[in-house]
Parts: C-alpha cells; sequence; structure tokens
C-alpha cells in the first residue's frame, strides 16, 4: 500500500485517496481562440511518462481535498506532496 | 519444419525426445528489414506471422526488450470473447473469434481453444434491460448472445450466491457461448515457432533505444544490439507505447497503468464458464489445472511497475466472494501484474502514423489478448497495404481529434477509474 503525506491531514493510507491523473495538464485559457489540437492535449493526450509523475489525488475520505503528489511510476516512491495551488517549480 | 502430431511423438520418444527440433532460432539481427515490429508479445508474433502469411512480407524481424512472450500475453487471464456493442468493436473481435476457432490447426500447435461461453451478471432491472440491448446489438453483428434469466443462470453456475438477501441479487445474465479461454503461452509461442519457419528473425534481449526519423519518414531503429534499417516499422508494445512514443515525440491518448491477476491453488472442477460480476469489475474462470483464474480492476495510478498493490486485489476479490461465497475458502496461489495501455475511450489503436513507414498498435486495456489474431492480421493489413483494413478503420489514432470515439463502457477519458 502506498503512504501519501496530505499536506493538511499527514501521512494517510492509499485507500483514503482516489486518484485524478496528471497534474501537469493545464486547461486552456479563457476567452481565448482555442485550437483542436490544444484541446486534444488537455483532454486526450497523456505523456504517462515512466519515472517522476506530478499527478493529483483528492483526500476523499479525509479532508476531501485535492492535492499534488510526485511520485515514480515505476518505483511508486513519493518524493513530495503540495496542496492543490501550491505551484510546483 | 517438424509437424507436431501423434507419429512425430511416437517417433521421438525412442530418442527419448532429445532430437526434436528448436521451436524458434536465435538469430543475430540483421542490417536491413523490410518490416520491423517491435514488441515480441502476442500481437507482435501475431503480425510477424500474418505478414509473411497473408502478404508474402518474410524480411521481417521481431525486436523485443525481454524475451518473447514474457509480457501481457503471459500475465493475463486468457478469456476470448466478442460480446461487445458497438460495431468496430464486435465486428473485429468476431473476426477474431473465428481465427481462434481455427487457431491451433492453423499454427500446429495446440492452443487449447476452449469455447466454454461467459457470462455476465445482472443485479437489477435496468442492467437486464442494458444486457438485452447489448444482446441484441450483438446478434445484428452475427455474435451468438443469449439472455439467461435467473433459474438458468443458476443452472449453470450453482455454485454462485443465489440466496434472497445479498447485497447483488443475481437477477439473470448475458452469455456468449462461443466465448471461452485459450492457453496464452501457447498463443505466443505457436505464432512465434511458424513466423520463425517462414523466414522471421526473432530477436531477443534487444532493447529499441530510438528511432532513425527523416523528413518525415522512418528508415530504422537504433537499438542496444546495434542499427537496424527498416522500411517500415510496426509498434506493438502496449503498456510501453508511452515511452517509445516519448522517442519518437509523439503524445498519445493513452495512460500506463497496472492491472492485477491471481489464482487459486488448483481445486476439482467446479466451474465450466467464463462469469463477470455485474455490480462490480471482477471476472472468473478455472483453468485446466483446476486453479480459479481471477482479476479485475486496475490499481487506480499510472504504473510500470509490473507488480501489483494489496488494496486492489482485496477489492477485487471480495467482489468475487460476494458473488461465489466459497472462493473464501481458497488459499491464493499466486498474483501478479502486467502494465496496460488505458486508451482514453477504451478502445485499441491500430493505425497509421503522421511518420511515413510508422504503425501503431496500442491501447489495448483491459482485453488485449483476445484480440492477438484479430490485431496481428488487421495489423499486417495495414503495415503491408500501407492502409487500414475496414476491420481497423474505426480504430484510428485521429477518432480523439474527430470525435469518432468508441465509448464502449461509457467511462469517457477516464478509462483508469475503478
Amino acid at each position: 500500500m502506498l503512504y501519501i503525506k496530505c499536506p493538511h491531514c499527514g501521512m494517510r493510507p492509499q485507500i483514503e485517496f482516489s486518484y485524478g491523473g496528471d497534474a501537469s495538464v493545464k486547461r486552456p485559457d479563457l476567452n481565448k481562440e482555442i485550437s483542436d489540437k490544444e484541446w486534444d492535449d488537455f483532454v486526450y493526450n497523456r505523456k504517462s511518462l515512466r519515472g517522476k509523475h506530478l499527478e493529483l489525488w483528492q483526500h476523499i475520505s479525509g479532508c476531501r481535498q485535492w492535492i499534488k503528489v510526485e511520485r515514480d511510476t515505476a518505483t511508486h516512491e513519493i518524493f513530495k506532496t503540495f496542496k492543490a495551488d501550491e505551484g510546483v517549480v | 519444419m517438424q509437424k507436431y502430431s501423434i507419429f512425430n511423438l511416437v517417433k521421438n520418444a525412442f530418442s527419448n525426445h532429445q532430437n526434436w527440433d528448436l521451436a524458434w532460432k536465435d538469430p543475430e539481427p540483421k542490417e536491413e528489414y523490410d518490416v520491423v515490429i517491435i514488441g515480441g508479445g502476442g500481437h507482435g508474433l501475431a503480425t510477424a506471422y500474418y505478414l509473411a502469411k497473408e502478404h508474402n512480407i518474410t524480411k521481417v524481424a521481431i525486436i523485443e526488450k525481454g524475451w518473447i512472450g514474457g509480457g501481457n500475453v503471459g500475465r493475463n487471464t486468457t478469456i476470448i470473447r466478442s460480446n461487445y456493442m458497438h460495431d468496430e468493436n464486435g465486428l473485429f473481435s468476431e473476426f477474431g473469434m473465428d481465427l481462434w476457432r481455427k487457431m491451433s490447426q492453423d499454427l500446429n500447435y495446440n492452443v487449447m481453444f476452449s469455447p466454454r461461453g461467459i457470462i455476465n451478471l445482472a443485479h437489477s432491472d435496468a442492467q437486464m434491460n442494458a444486457y438485452a440491448r447489448r444482446g441484441n446489438s450483438m446478434r445484428l453483428n452475427g455474435i451468438d448472445a443469449v439472455l439467461l434469466n435467473r433459474e438458468q443462470v443458476k443452472e449453470i453456475i450453482p455454485m454462485a450466491d443465489f440466496s434472497e438477501n445479498v447485497r447483488f441479487p443475481i437477477f439473470g445474465g448475458l452469455m456468449q457461448p462461443s466465448a471461452g479461454t485459450a492457453r496464452h503461452d501457447a498463443v505466443a509461442w505457436g505464432y512465434a515457432r511458424q513466423a520463425d519457419d517462414m523466414g522471421v528473425d526473432i530477436i531477443q534481449n534487444c532493447e529499441v533505444i530510438g528511432f532513425d526519423v527523416s523528413a518525415g519518414k522512418i528508415n530504422g531503429i537504433r537499438t542496444s544490439r546495434g542499427n537496424i534499417k527498416a522500411k517500415k516499422v510496426g509498434l506493438c508494445v502496449a503498456g510501453s507505447t508511452n515511452i517509445l512514443a516519448e522517442k519518437l515525440n509523439m503524445t498519445l491518448p493513452i495512460e500506463t497503468h497496472l492491472l492485477q491477476a491471481c489464482v487459486s491453488e488448483p481445486v476439482k472442477p467446479v466451474l465450466d464458464s467464463v462469469v463477470t460480476f455485474g455490480a462490480g469489475h471482477f471476472y472468473i474462470s478455472q483453468s485446466d489445472k483446476g486453479e480459479m483464474v481471477m482479476g479485475g480492476d486496475l490499481d487506480g495510478y499510472n504504473s510500470y511497475a509490473q507488480r501489483g498493490n494489496l488494496p486492489t486485489l482485496q477489492h477485487v476479490l471480495t467482489e468475487g466472494i460476494a458473488m461465489m461465497p466459497f472462493l473464501s475458502k481458497l488459499k491464493m496461489l499466486r498474483t501478479w501484474g502486467g502494465i496496460m495501455d488505458m486508451s482514453m475511450d477504451g478502445s485499441p489503436i491500430i493505425d497509421k502514423t503522421h511518420i511515413d513507414g510508422l504503425y501503431l498498435n496500442c491501447g489495448w486495456c483491459y482485453g488485449g489478448f483476445k484480440a492477438t489474431p484479430a490485431s496481428g492480421w488487421t495489423f499486417a493489413h495495414t503495415i503491408a497495404q500501407d492502409r487500414v483494413h475496414e476491420l481497423n478503420a474505426g480504430y484510428s489514432l485521429n477518432r480523439f481529434n474527430t470525435g469518432h470515439l468508441i465509448d464502449e463502457k461509457g467511462l469517457g477519458t477516464k478509462t483508469w477509474i475503478s
């Protein structure tokens, strides 16, 4: 089982969380012309690489906050967790 | 090539089976091929076989990072079916069913295809209606489907929980009697043996580290065992598609996820069909050795680990015990995991790409094994003719751009949601 350090509640088992996918995906800006390619990249296309992956999780059985987790997709090592609105360098 | 037959078996018994030919060779990579298939799994091996057999293209190499059949063709739960509602999936899979029926003769290799039927259980009136609709769609496409009521299901699987006060009572089910199982390793080995015999080079322990693309055209690949020139290159690397796509500067509508399966200790024959739980994601069959073969949900987050996590297994088996309570008395023999291409609509991609001479076969989600022959057949056609066959025309890469999704499960773009 993974253990994820919720930035609001502390270290909790994975079963309290639900997964939300790639956190690096950005919605195209509002109020501007959006090409089909941009929509494709936002809605469908994913890098899904082996190694470091920034992803969204929701602490659904806890504080119910969305958080960002930086995790290795091959070893499952979790490097860092962030609040949803925290920027990632 | 020596034919596998009862006569050859007897003949070789006199020499203690020491003189059988090798099933396939271990060649050094040549400098150049007409077609290079990356990935020596079921789909890759089948593609090479049909390239040679149907299209007479034999200057073909299969490049495999590990050993052939070591990926998902060796890790699945061996279920073969074509019980799809949408035309694209139904017609494609039913074409495959035909190839399955002939496979053992075709390959001269016993793949132990066993059309024992699959039953999808229904646990509400609404689900029965949905299954009636799916069954009708199947029958319109020439696929056999039978809607079973509760009593009929009980006759086939009396060991399931038919008591009155369960959380998910069994209302009935949809059965495809011609569905079944096959010996998965034999499928890989049978295709490999025949492809090798027709001149295909099966090159194992050879990792692809890059591609040689110039002016929008593929010229070859770079591997851990040297550069190989190729007029055409086909990708058949479910689970690792995203890794190779990155080397090609492509971003695909695919996420890589982990799916687990498990078998119990062997028990006496109890279940003679494949059964799926309708109120969650759990499927079960019994192998010829007597093990109960089970599987269900993805682990639920991007993973290349090829090993599973206990919470998901526990969740899946809880569903199994809800459906067939006797399972709780069995000991677990083995659990394992494989990495899946989860496409964004749950349907696969077999298509050309924007790079001339580069072809893509990926996105098989939960259903790669049963698609092995049809996938190989259509992919071989796509590569040989440089155009898609009508059977895989729907499995295009640009359907995500044009909106022609094949959303069989109605899950939208989050096919990994459990």
